[in-house]
């Protein structure tokens, strides 16, 4: 009987303990399997925001056009940028965060693997109930910031913002979960040997992220907890008729907003940081600055978030602050970019796809850094702001920044992960069908803007001429979801690729590279002990050449934690006390109360799981 | 759930779950950070009675609200949480020397503490209710009502994982090998009193 | 797709910077959008323009060089597998240094005209005219508070002279952006917020809310009418005269001097100025007018300019007739549209308070006459 690559790797997988189908995805704690869940989860939430952009821009390319009505247009725009921001770009990252982290630390996994898969499901959920309002067509509608007063009840009356505002608060529980755990995993579960700096940057900038995590969305959360008391119970914290201000939502939701933008792209500095010196075969340029001046960046982001204000009138002393602050952050992130270039200063430039990526990241973000350095001036962002020259800033850091990094990314630990090559040659029409199409799509928005098209708007009249550039606009946009849909045929012929990438396809400086393409389930052997930094050039320069292919072992004696399906029934809890309080208006408090009972059920039995003391070693395949 | 000879092993010497549960506090520091400070910024910003400390006439009906903040019976509460805080210290002590007696004792005091705290807090606010103050009254009773219920939540969540850890004393299931779980709660207890050392004064001493 | 050849090399590099070239010159040829940032009109337009050019131009110098290292580097650099490794250098400090302070350098230039810049548009210069804006779901409501006189969506200003605006909404945030003139200030509910410009010259120009604020956002257009100093005068003593009897029949409407001084420069589509085809003008007037207060119309707009109520849910129609757009700023003002938009505010302008309240083909131009009488 002819087996097939597909045969083999079951086989393979049963003799170690490795259970395939969907009862083992369910109940995984594997960090691997959770980074793929992650992956692909936001892959498709990111094609779906894909999907309303290309409609948002079909809309556009007509002036006075009626392709959709002003309503639908509205829905749109507020869920193409809820959707890109909290299910497409923090997802990827935290995919990337999830597989590579321990891999990259020694570890044989993250600190708390059950609140791993607890932080995916509740992700998850809350993407779903973020988009179960599409079914009631009634998807949020007031923007992905959502000012106050206009989501009050009074002006606001359907349930849209409702769906906006639970869905937003469950995100936000599995961000925190995901955040403590990997704060944990990286302070406390380094290889011997590996202090914190030599550690890759890419820890480096993911443990930042953390933090950042960890301290802003809370302050979200209060926010939202707040416009959830004034829809639902009667208080007007922001509604001016009751003694509230609009204006403090504005406040808390910048003092989270700012240091989110910077949640988006550290992950992606991470990533570039580690792409660029294998592909220039030199090591980054100034290791030290480049984590102070991340450390610097989110100590600095907490201090800027006004900036977004500068048309409300807070008055010159406000606005001065802030605009300094903001001109002083721009010091840490230029010192990234000079850092990436004197990295392939003098290297030997290998230009693989994930290389393409790389580089055009640094290219579009030295574009989005500087405009936003030019909306820093308040005199100067007062006809900025609010136009689409802030559209074109913000895309070109967070679609040139973090997409083209997390892409760069997924090309280089491809083979990783799947134990298969993407293909070269697709990888580069991707390359260049984005570039262009991104370019054509978000350049002309600076003129846009700058001549007179506001934000948020559904359409515009013939009078102001800014047809032609919308038009040519439109066409970038689906240039660029075409250069997508080269990425999917990609993975598509490269999962009928046999799995036979090498451990070390790239001549990686990282230790990841070190076991096998994919991993097996306990990751390393035994836990390396580390001596420097770009610990594998280390030792491919000791052993005067290439590491042998790295055996798969029996990983007898390895403990293993068992999987387990109480993070999912717990995130069920989770998801369900915001589901009852939307609901709590027709079904009273008892939803939440019942909502209750099933978290406490579900992190009674976590906390007291049976047999979950003893860690399963491989061999004997788990419960 | 003990895992002792995995804690050995990390990078700091600490055990991870202590490492999380310090995170986790950092991260909820925030989260009373911004309460607190709406509770400031709305501070005078009624535009009707009944206020914190001062009076209130209602032009219509010539009504007088007297100041609705009575300090006694918070501040007895406060000082039983002042107290549960050492007591929690104790009933560790007790845990991890062993001496089960001692665990329990001090445990149970600082149960009954954080019960009567809830209690007083529970009595506070349907008194405040009876007396006009309610969520959608004004903006002293949404920020009023929104910091102390959630704070009263977080020590209604912390009576529920004390009163688990005194179960699990009782059935002799927390050995000092695994006193690092009481160990956790008393941090999270102790937490959720430094709040109220801040919330106190803000709300109920300073005018 | 490889770039073997050198010239396929160039071609790569060269044919992509001529198409950015060519969208950035179609971008600078401003003079063809009419709601253009980039032609600054007024002393306060002019602040914030200086202070962008500034920081564009120090902009434009760190791409050219970044930019152009970063493509220097891609070819010069180019290394092939079989290639020796290259000197594996960690870092240096001095480079460090130098690209940490020469950053820290420009950005201080930028800083000191932002900071006066910021100061000088914050502080409302002496002796400026008062205008009060009020932000509504989706329209603009102008009031004279000197002259006591009120408008709606279409500004008229003196040129030459500061006027400030105090603006309120009615309802949630609006941002009140008329590019030519000046940046934007949000327009809250509850909170007051200013704005100040002296316009350099005469004209028509467009402007927008520019804060997302519900459904008709993007249809929350105003125009501001730039007169010299003497027709804003006439103005104003013409809106004076729209008091609170009942305003005039057409036939006593003087065709000559109002009109013209009130709307100088637009296309005026008012009854004829011939009074002696006054009859069957007066009847279509006269039946306007019953309908106005017959269908409600009396219930969310005012028809006077002085002692206008507060708080209408519509706008101010007292010279409806005589303003370039109508439906807020972007519908032109032509006798079909207004007919149009009396008659099926819903299938216009989709989501307004304005209900459709039923109104036949005969009743719109009833009121259409009616209203194109109110100059």
């Amino acid at each position: 009987m002819a087996t097939t690559a597909l045969d083999q790797q079951h086989a393979h997988a049963a003799a170690h303990g490795e259970k395939t189908g969907l009862w083992s995805w369910i109940t995984t704690v594997d960090h691997k399997r959770i980074g793929i869940l992650y992956g692909a989860t936001a892959f498709f939430f990111f094609l779906l925001g894909g999907v309303e952009a290309l409609i948002i821009r079909t809309q556009l390319a007509r002036a006075d056009n009626n392709f959709i009505d002003p309503d639908t247009y509205n829905q749109l725009f507020t869920m193409h940028g809820t959707t890109m921001i909290f299910l497409a770009i923090m997802p990827l990252s935290s995919a990337f965060f999830n597989y590579l982290i321990p891999l990259m630390i020694g570890a044989r996994d993250v600190a708390f693997p059950r609140l791993n898969a607890f932080s995916y499901w509740v992700f998850l959920l809350g993407g779903l109930l973020l988009n179960a309002s599409f079914l009631f067509g009634a998807a949020p509608d007031t923007g992905w910031y959502g000012y106050a007063n206009l989501t009050s009840r009074q002006f606001s009356p359907g349930p849209n913002v409702d769906f906006w505002n639970m869905g937003l608060q469950v995100l936000g529980v599995a961000s925190l979960a995901a955040a403590v755990n990997f704060f944990v995993t990286i302070i406390n579960l380094r290889a011997p040997g590996m202090t914190l700096m030599r550690m890759p940057v890419f820890a480096w900038m993911t443990l930042i992220t953390q933090v950042l995590l960890l301290l802003a969305f809370p302050v979200i959360a209060v926010a939202l907890i707040l416009l959830m008391f004034d829809r639902f119970w009667g208080t007007h914290f922001f509604v001016p008729a009751g003694g509230g201000d609009p204006l403090l939502w504005q406040h808390f939701f910048w003092i989270f907003g700012h240091p989110e933008v910077y949640i988006l792209i550290l992950p992606a500095f991470g990533i570039v940081s580690e792409v660029l010196p294998v592909f220039s075969r030199k090591p980054l340029f100034g290791y030290a600055a480049m984590v102070f001046s991340g450390i610097f960046i989110a100590f600095l982001g907490f201090g800027v978030w006004s900036h977004h204000m500068f048309a409300t009138g807070m008055g010159p002393i406000p606005d001065t602050f802030f605009s300094l602050a903001t001109m002083l952050i721009a010091i840490p992130t230029g010192v990234k970019i000079f850092n990436w270039l004197g990295t392939m200063w003098f290297g030997s430039l290998q230009f693989k796809t994930p290389m393409y990526f790389a580089v055009g990241f640094i290219a579009m973000f030295i574009i989005g850094g500087l405009s936003g350095v030019m909306h820093a001036p308040p005199p100067a962002d007062l006809q900025q702001n609010d136009t689409y020259f802030i559209v074109a800033h913000f895309h070109y850091v967070m679609f040139g920044g973090s997409i083209f990094a997390l892409v760069a990314g997924a090309y280089y630990w491809w083979p990783k992960m799947f134990g298969r090559m993407l293909d070269e040659g697709l990888g580069k029409v991707h390359f260049w069908l984005m570039l262009i199409g991104f370019n054509l799509t978000f350049f002309p928005m600076h003129f846009v803007g700058l001549n007179g098209m506001p934000r948020r708007t559904y359409t515009y009249p013939k009078e102001l001429n800014l047809e032609a550039l919308n038009q040519v606009e439109t066409v970038g946009s689906f240039i660029l979801g075409l250069s997508f849909l080269v990425f999917l045929i990609n993975i598509y012929k490269t999962t009928r690729k046999p799995k036979n990438a090498p451990a070390d396809p790239w001549n990686g400086a990282t230790l990841e590279w070190a076991i096998p393409s994919p991993p097996q389930e306990w990751n390393f052997d035994q836990v390396p002990t580390v001596h420097g930094r770009d610990p594998l050039w280390e030792l491919k320069r000791q052993r005067g050449g290439p590491l042998p292919e790295p055996p798969h072992t029996s990983g007898a004696g390895i403990h293993l934690p068992n999987p387990s399906y109480w993070p999912l029934v717990s995130a069920f809890g989770v998801a369900s006390i915001f589901v009852a309080i939307m609901m709590s208006p027709k079904w009273g408090p008892w939803g939440i109360v019942a909502a209750v009972a099933l978290l406490f059920f579900g992190i009674y039995n976590w906390l007291f799981e049976k047999g979950y003391s003893e860690f399963r070693t491989p061999s004997h395949g788990g419960h | 759930m003990s895992d002792h000879a995995h804690a050995l092993e990390t990078s700091t010497g600490l055990d991870s779950r202590k490492l999380a549960i310090w995170t986790f506090i950092g991260s909820e520091c925030m989260f009373f950070a911004t309460l607190i400070s709406n509770y400031l910024v709305n501070k005078g910003k009624s535009l009707v009675g009944p206020f914190a400390h001062e009076a209130w006439t209602d032009p219509t009906t010539g009504n007088v609200m007297e100041p609705i903040i009575e300090i006694p019976l918070v501040t007895v509460g406060t000082a039983l949480l002042l107290f549960s805080s050492l007591f929690v210290v104790l009933a560790l002590y007790g845990a991890q020397k062993g001496n089960r007696k001692m665990l329990l004792v001090w445990l149970g005091a600082t149960l009954l503490c954080g019960i009567f705290f809830v209690g007083m807090q529970v009595y506070e606010f349907t008194h405040f209710a009876h007396k006009g103050l309610t969520l959608q009254r004004n903006m002293f009773g949404a920020s009023f009502f929104v910091l102390t219920g959630f704070h009263g939540t977080h020590v209604t969540i912390g009576v529920i994982w004390l009163a688990t850890m005194f179960v699990l004393a009782v059935r002799r299931k927390l050995p000092p090998e695994r006193s690092l779980n009481l160990e956790m709660a008393a941090l999270y207890w102790h937490f959720v009193d430094v709040v109220w050392i801040v919330i106190f004064p803000v709300v109920y001493l300073i005018r | 797709m490889h770039l073997r050849t050198a010239a396929a090399r160039r071609y790569a590099v060269v044919l992509p910077l001529l198409g950015v070239l060519a969208l950035a010159l179609a971008g600078c040829s401003r003079d063809q959008y009419p709601q253009t940032a980039l032609l600054p009109l007024s002393d306060f337009a002019r602040i914030g323009d200086d202070v962008q050019d500034t920081t564009f131009y120090w902009a434009l110098g760190v791409f050219i060089l970044v930019e152009g290292a970063l493509l220097y580097s891609v070819f010069r650099f180019r290394g092939k597998p079989e290639d020796p490794e290259p000197s594996q250098i960690h870092g240096n400090t001095t480079i460090e240094i130098i690209w940490t302070l020469i950053p820290a350098l420009i950005l201080a230039a930028i800083a000191v005209p932002t900071v006066k810049g910021i100061f000088e548009t914050n502080r409302t210069p002496a002796g400026a005219m008062k205008i009060e804006v009020i932000g509504h779901q989706w329209w603009w409501e102008f009031r004279y508070p000197d002259a006591g006189v009120t408008t709606a969506n279409e500004m008229f200003i003196p040129q030459g002279k500061t006027v400030e605006l105090v603006q309120n909404s009615a309802d949630v945030i609006h941002s009140f952006w008329p590019p030519r003139f000046a940046g934007k200030r949000d327009v809250f509910p509850g909170r007051e917020t200013r704005l100040w410009w002296k316009a350099d010259s005469t004209g028509l120009f467009p402007g927008q809310c520019a804060e997302y604020c519900g459904i008709q956002h993007a249809r929350m257009a105003f125009h501001v009418r730039s007169v010299t100093p003497g027709e804003f005068d006439q103005w104003i003593a013409h809106m004076q005269s729209k008091g609170p009897k009942a305003p005039a029949a057409p036939a006593a409407a003087p065709a000559g001097d109002s009109l013209k001084t009130a709307s100088a420069g637009a296309k005026v589509q008012g009854p004829g100025q011939d009074s002696a085809a006054g009859a069957p003008q007066e009847a279509e007037y006269a039946k306007g007018e019953k309908l106005f207060m017959t269908k409600g119309c009396m219930g969310c707009h005012s028809l006077q300019a002085v002692q206008a109520p507060k708080g209408l849910i519509g706008p101010n129609l007292a010279n409806v007739g005589a303003r370039s757009h109508i439906a807020a700023g972007w519908l032109k003002n032509t006798d079909e549209n207004l007919e149009r938009w009396i008659r099926e505010p819903q299938a216009v302008k989709k989501g307004v308070l304005m209900p459709n309240l039923g109104v036949t083909v005969e009743e719109s131009r009833a009121l259409r006459a009616y209203l194109r009488a109110h100059q």
